[in-house]
């Protein structure tokens, strides 16, 4: 072990011997290249991964990284991790969904291994779209989105993954975007050292079936006006310099104010970022913040403490051995009445 | 002093076996009742079996026929396999319990009512017309007794309110079936030490007491009964149902392989026991997880067993059916995990506490595809415990998941079980891949004998590696869509289960090697079938049973034993799965005998049928 230690790993370690088959430009190329850029510097060892994703274009992620890794049946990914850490918590147990994976046919498993609190990463691919099945409409989908099955177009209420998130009481909410790679790696690295369900939501674009929904996000021009930059005890400020603006709230209505580059922003009434705040209803707030209107947040929403499900079931059944001792076999069949013939 | 130290002062007459059926409101603790005094029947010796018969509805409206619940005992001098067709003595509780039963009971038997609830407003709920206690004194013995009302008095002085006295009045009820029938109260006593305390449990003890005080001096009761104890194996008993067997089992197959347990469950009537059950044994080290539905409950199975658990999933006939999708992946990745199915009946909701065998060929083929897995099926409360111990032998073995097919009516009945001696069963090591081992890790390489990939977890370093539900490539495990390689894999995954059969035990004939009739089961009939096929012996029929374990695969010489017949009986409550299986597999002339009732085997039935079949 110590020796292995010393051996430095790199993100080549991370990258498996499989082809690559997303189609050429879709944002799923680059979350995977930075997930293999952080790994190396999360101190996990390599067989103490695992990768476990449903089905969709997103869900074919664990073929690519050389850890173990489940690519497992459409939706139910949540449920194959909870049992593989509740088996064994050491592992560093990692979910990979899309938006129709996670919200649609596992919008359930999504909802109870948030709520547990299962300490693994959600990684939550959102383009809005099916893609492996070529181009319906999904959950998260616009309404108006016209695709095959929507040719008049959606006229289902999308959800929004943070709030969903958010009202399964996850104690642990980020936001991020498929081409902002320092970003993305900061976030990554935040939803690893939490110990808890970490639910991320990663804006990615699908160029076959959906392309530039998030354009104003990912093009640099337009970013700093279309997103809010979250930083834990900082303003709510965003803008390019010359056109700053804040974020502020009146009875928990939000409001975007103008400020001057020389503003103090808080004394003009912006909020200032607090992704610990022990009442939901913060966070709540942000998730309101939606385009055209406001900027979108991203970075990380909330990050609170709670105990986790596999360390509360494995306390479970240290102290049933503690008090009752270790199982004994014979004891148990012979426990009761039972007679001699 | 213990009322039952008391000597009878009345004759005592010795009967060799009886068959009580206890019956009542759901809220009577017909249940409880019934159960206590299999307890004591089973300290006493005899050989038993139960049958607890509750509707589904938790409370349905008292006194209605739709409220009836029951609790069948049979007990017995010699070795007994069923709760009996009819029973000899009824102790109904109210009106409608007797209306639902009375016919079943033996002409010329007992029936003890509680003439208290026996009003003209209680026999209308009831559904009768008029008195039927006048025509009932010239079929049956009947006996009336104010249950109410003697506990009532047994009872006065206590701190309780009339309602919790009212509930006592079942133990002042098992207290004169203790003194008719001779059985020691201790067991009960001690229960209910245990359960209660206070003035409810002076008031529970008081009654029982009372009770069977009240049976001694009556007039009403001339005579009491002994059963002498059976003769059976010798050796340490105790009773135990279907349902807490299996629970047992699966603890006993982590001590014996030295795993931790996983069990991932949804609540479902008749399988839910079985997680309430293993939820007790924290401290052997085994986890339980309620999931959110049985899909999760299975998905987190197959993620347990992949991290290296024994992985098991219990439900009941939708929760299984919910679950065939990711057992279709557990197929393809080759996991060892075991899947329970407790069968009801069906289809949908169906009647979830009645019992059914229609669940056989959606296990074999209800998954999409080719997707074949070993089954198993469990044939009395005891005996599950050995199958949840043999399914995990199979699936780590193997590298399979495993279904064992359980039913409503073992779950939920009691019989006396020989405990085994834990030092003689049979202990398996686990082999999981190492990489010292292994040069190139191949995740789809297989062991020649046996045809299974190697068990590689998480956590063990250099064996990194992917698996999933699209189709392997041979050896590698990659993801491969060549046309020679899909179907080689699935005649890979074939080979291995059928290979499965060359593990298994020879089916056994019970009677004449060959000759005029075999009578096939499986599953849970196994009782009723051997008391008919006992009872046609002993009527000088030459006829012989099989009752099958293995359903997939069959045991090798199964198609040799069916053809050495010229004919073959196989009884099933269902509309005839495993003779579909027979006649396509072996192409025998099996004839079917389908019960679809919710109900078991009465041996009449069965006798009605071999007789015929034998005499055509
Ligand atoms: C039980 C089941 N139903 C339907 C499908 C077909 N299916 C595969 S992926 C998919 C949608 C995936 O969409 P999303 O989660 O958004 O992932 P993306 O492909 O966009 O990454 C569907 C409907 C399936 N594989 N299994
Ligand atoms: S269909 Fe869309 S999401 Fe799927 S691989 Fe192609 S570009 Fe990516």
């Amino acid at each position: 072990m110590a020796a292995d230690a010393a051996v430095k790993v790199s993100r080549k370690d991370f990258v498996s011997d499989q082809d690559v088959r997303w189609c050429p430009g879709c944002g799923d190329y680059s979350i995977l290249a930075n997930v293999q850029r952080v790994m190396p510097e999360l101190g996990v060892p390599r067989e103490n991964v695992v990768f476990v994703s449903g089905i969709g274009c997103s869900s074919r992620f664990p073929y690519y990284m050389n850890t173990y890794g489940f690519h497992t049946i459409h939706g139910r990914a949540p449920a194959f991790a909870t049992g593989i850490k509740a088996s064994n918590p050491d592992l560093s147990v990692w979910i990979v969904t899309g938006d129709g994976d996670g919200l649609s046919i596992g919008g359930n498993h999504l909802l109870h291994t948030i709520r547990r609190n299962v300490n693994t990463q959600i990684l939550l691919f959102n383009n809005k779209i099916y893609g492996l099945t070529k181009g319906q409409y999904s959950p998260t989908s616009d309404i108006g989105t016209k695709t095959k099955s929507t040719p008049q177009g959606a006229i289902d209420h999308p959800i929004d993954p943070i709030s969903f998130a958010l009202g399964c009481g996850a104690t642990f909410i980020a936001r991020t975007i498929d081409v902002d790679a320092k970003h993305m790696q900061q976030v990554l690295k935040r939803a690893h050292e939490h110990k808890g369900t970490a639910f991320v939501e990663i804006l990615q674009n699908c160029p076959v079936f959906n392309d530039g929904i998030w354009d104003e996000l990912q093009d640099r021009k337009t970013r700093a006006q279309s997103s809010l930059v979250l930083e834990h005890g900082e303003p709510l400020v965003f803008g390019p310099p010359g056109e700053k603006k804040g974020i502020a709230f009146s009875s928990g209505i939000p409001s975007v104010i103008d400020l001057a580059d020389d503003d103090d922003p808080v004394a003009k009434g912006v909020v200032v970022h607090d992704e610990q705040a022990p009442a939901a209803s913060y966070a709540g707030v942000l998730a309101t913040l939606q385009r055209p209107d406001f900027p979108l947040p991203v970075g990380v929403l909330r990050a609170v403490e709670k105990p986790t499900y596999e360390d509360d079931l494995q306390a479970q059944v240290d102290s049933a051995i503690a008090e009752r001792g270790k199982g004994d076999l014979k004891a148990l069949l012979h426990s009761g009445d039972t007679w001699q013939i | 002093m213990p009322a039952t130290d008391s000597a009878p002062h009345k004759n005592s007459e010795q009967l060799e076996s009886v068959a009580i059926r206890f019956a009542g409101d759901s809220g009577d603790g017909m249940q409880l009742t019934g159960t206590k005094f299999t307890d004591e029947t089973a300290l006493a010796g005899n050989d038993l079996s139960t049958f607890p018969d509750f509707p589904a509805e938790i409370r349905a409206p008292a006194g209605t026929m739709a409220g009836v619940s029951g609790f069948q005992i049979h007990f017995s001098s010699r070795d007994i396999h069923t709760p009996a067709d009819r029973p000899d003595v009824l102790i109904a509780f109210n009106p409608a319990a007797l209306r639902a039963n009375v016919d079943d009971v033996r002409p010329g038997g007992t029936v003890i009512i509680n003439i208290d609830s026996f009003n003209e407003k209680a026999l209308k709920r009831a559904g009768y017309e008029g008195d039927p206690l006048p025509d009932l004194r010239e079929r049956y013995n009947l006996v009336e007794i104010p249950f109410t009302t003697l506990n009532r008095e047994a009872l006065q002085g206590l701190d309780l309110s009339s309602r919790d006295i009212d509930r006592c009045k079942n133990f002042f009820a098992l207290g004169v079936l203790c003194w008719l029938y001779g059985r020691p109260m201790d067991a009960t006593e001690r229960w209910l030490a245990g359960k209660f305390k206070d003035q409810v449990l002076e008031g529970n003890i008081r009654t029982l007491r009372a009770g069977y005080a009240f049976g001694e001096t009556t007039e009403l009761f001339p005579t009491s009964f002994i059963v002498p104890s059976a003769k059976i194996e010798s050796g340490t008993y105790r009773n135990i149902t279907g349902n807490q067997a299996l629970a047992w089992g699966l603890v006993a197959a982590g001590v014996q392989m030295d795993r931790e347990v996983f069990l991932g469950a949804y609540p479902i009537t008749p399988a839910s026991d079985v997680l309430h059950e293993v939820a007790r044994f924290r401290h052997f080290g085994v986890k339980t997880f309620q999931a959110e539905d049985e899909i999760a409950a299975v998905s987190s199975t197959i993620g347990a067993a992949f991290a290296g658990n024994l992985a098991v999933t219990v439900s009941s006939g939708p929760g299984f059916i919910l679950k065939q999708e990711a057992l279709g992946l557990a197929v393809m990745t080759e996991l060892p995990l075991v899947a329970i199915n407790v069968q009801r009946a069906g289809p949908s909701t169906g009647s979830p506490t009645k019992t059914e065998q229609g669940d056989l060929l959606a296990a074999l083929y209800g998954r999409h595809s080719q997707s074949p897995l070993p089954i198993i099926a469990a044939s009395t409360p005891g005996d599950c415990f050995h199958t949840a111990l043999e399914a995990f032998r199979i699936a780590v073995k193997y590298m399979t998941p495993v279904v064992i097919l359980s039913d409503g009516y073992i779950a939920n009945s009691a019989e006396p079980w020989l405990i085994p001696d834990v030092d003689s069963l049979e202990r398996t090591e686990i082999q999981f891949a190492n990489p010292i081992d292994i040069g190139e890790f191949l995740p789809y390489s297989r062991d020649p004998e046996t045809g299974a990939r190697p068990w590689a977890i998480p956590g063990t370093p250099g064996l990194e590696h992917r698996i999933g539900g699209l189709t392997k490539a041979d050896g590698s495990g990659n993801v491969s869509y060549e046309a020679d390689n899909h179907g080689k894999m699935i005649q890979l995954r074939k080979d291995k289960i059928e290979g499965i059969a060359a593990d298994l035990p020879p089916v056994e004939v019970d009677g004449p090697d060959s000759g005029e009739l075999l009578v096939v089961g499986w599953g849970g009939t196994k009782g009723s079938i051997t008391a008919a096929c006992e009872r046609a012996r002993e009527q000088g029929m030459s006829v012989s049973q099989i009752h099958l374990r293995h359903l997939n695969p069959f045991p090798s010489n199964l198609g040799e034993v069916l053809g050495r017949f010229s004919k073959v009986l196989l009884p099933e409550l269902s509309d005839g799965h495993l003779a579909m299986l027979l006649r396509s597999k072996y192409l025998v002339d099996v004839q079917m005998l389908n019960k679809i009732e919710g109900q078991p085997f009465k041996i009449s039935e069965l006798m009605d049928a071999i007789t015929e079949l034998y005499n055509r």
